[in-house]
């Protein structure tokens, strides 16, 4: 079997190294999606992705197989991320952070009754087995909608807890917002996040979306 | 007494800072008698394992991409 040259954006020595191009370029494109969602900014994920992929196709003979390599690239590109947040932190406005309109706060709120306990639609009901469910590609389709769907300001801070493990002491002082904002802003983007799964996912018999 | 509301926000902290002795027994007196917002809390923990393994490039598990769309 032959593996045609890959396509221009995806260095030549990938074939080398027994990843086929078609592998490769669906990797490169959930690199990007990931980055894209971290930044904000095609340009920068855009190089953060290209660089992260040559590194570990340099240093790629302990390479055991693709799983190994997802694993890798996903680490170094998720390092790059880090470095490149903590260079740019300098940029980052404040009024950024307040940005996201009290819309979707009210909506929030309206999860809860006067009394501020749960409304019957919204109550939590147990969802049907997330290790399953991790292996399809339809939840992981809806989940990164649901992240998507995050207000911008709100979705890089939780991306910064969550997704690339900065502790909220070092978001704080990152983007110059106290401890309890920080705190208020990761629970509403785990209210607003939760509430999507539910919709998307957690609660397929009425699904509606 | 916490209302579900509040004990979102408590259960948003104890994912960042240990909790103090108070809040600690006003979220157990609540959860015990609310199915929703134990679930609630559950929810919070198993969507930690999603980021994590989504962090770790782990949402790319099928192997067949239906490819549509983009070029």
């Amino acid at each position: 079997m032959q593996n045609p040259p890959p396509d221009s954006a995806v260095p030549l020595s990938a074939s080398m190294q027994g990843i086929s191009a078609e592998a490769l370029l669906s990797l490169r494109a959930d690199m990007l999606r990931f980055a894209q969602l971290q930044l904000r900014n095609t340009e920068a994920a855009e190089d953060l992705v290209q660089e992260s992929i040559e590194a570990a196709l340099r240093k790629s003979s302990s390479f055991a197989g693709q799983s190994t390599l997802k694993t890798w690239v996903f680490a170094i590109l998720r390092n790059r991320i880090i470095d490149h947040l903590r260079q740019a932190s300098r940029t980052v406005t404040l009024s950024s952070l307040v940005d996201d309109g009290e819309d979707w706060e009210e909506r929030l709120d309206a999860l809860f009754n006067e009394r501020g306990a749960w409304r019957d639609g919204p109550r939590p009901v147990a969802w049907p087995n997330p290790e399953e469910s991790m292996q399809t590609r339809q939840f992981w389709a809806v989940f990164e909608t649901c992240l998507d769907h995050l207000p911008p300001a709100t979705g890089k801070v939780f991306m910064m807890r969550e997704f690339l493990g900065f502790e909220s002491d070092e978001i704080c002082a990152q983007l110059g917002i106290t401890t309890s904002n920080c705190h208020v802003i990761l629970h509403r983007a785990r209210l607003k996040l939760r509430g999507c799964m539910d919709t998307g996912w957690g609660r397929p018999e009425g699904s509606t979306c | 007494m916490l209302n579900c509301k509040e004990v979102t926000e408590v259960c948003s902290a104890e994912m960042e800072r240990p909790l103090r002795l108070g809040e600690q027994v006003s979220l157990r007196t609540h959860l015990m008698m609310c199915t929703g917002c134990s679930e609630y809390r559950r929810q919070l923990k198993t969507l930690r394992q999603v980021m994590q393994a989504y962090a770790e490039g782990k949402a790319i598990a099928d192997d067949v991409a239906p490819g549509p769309g983009s070029a």
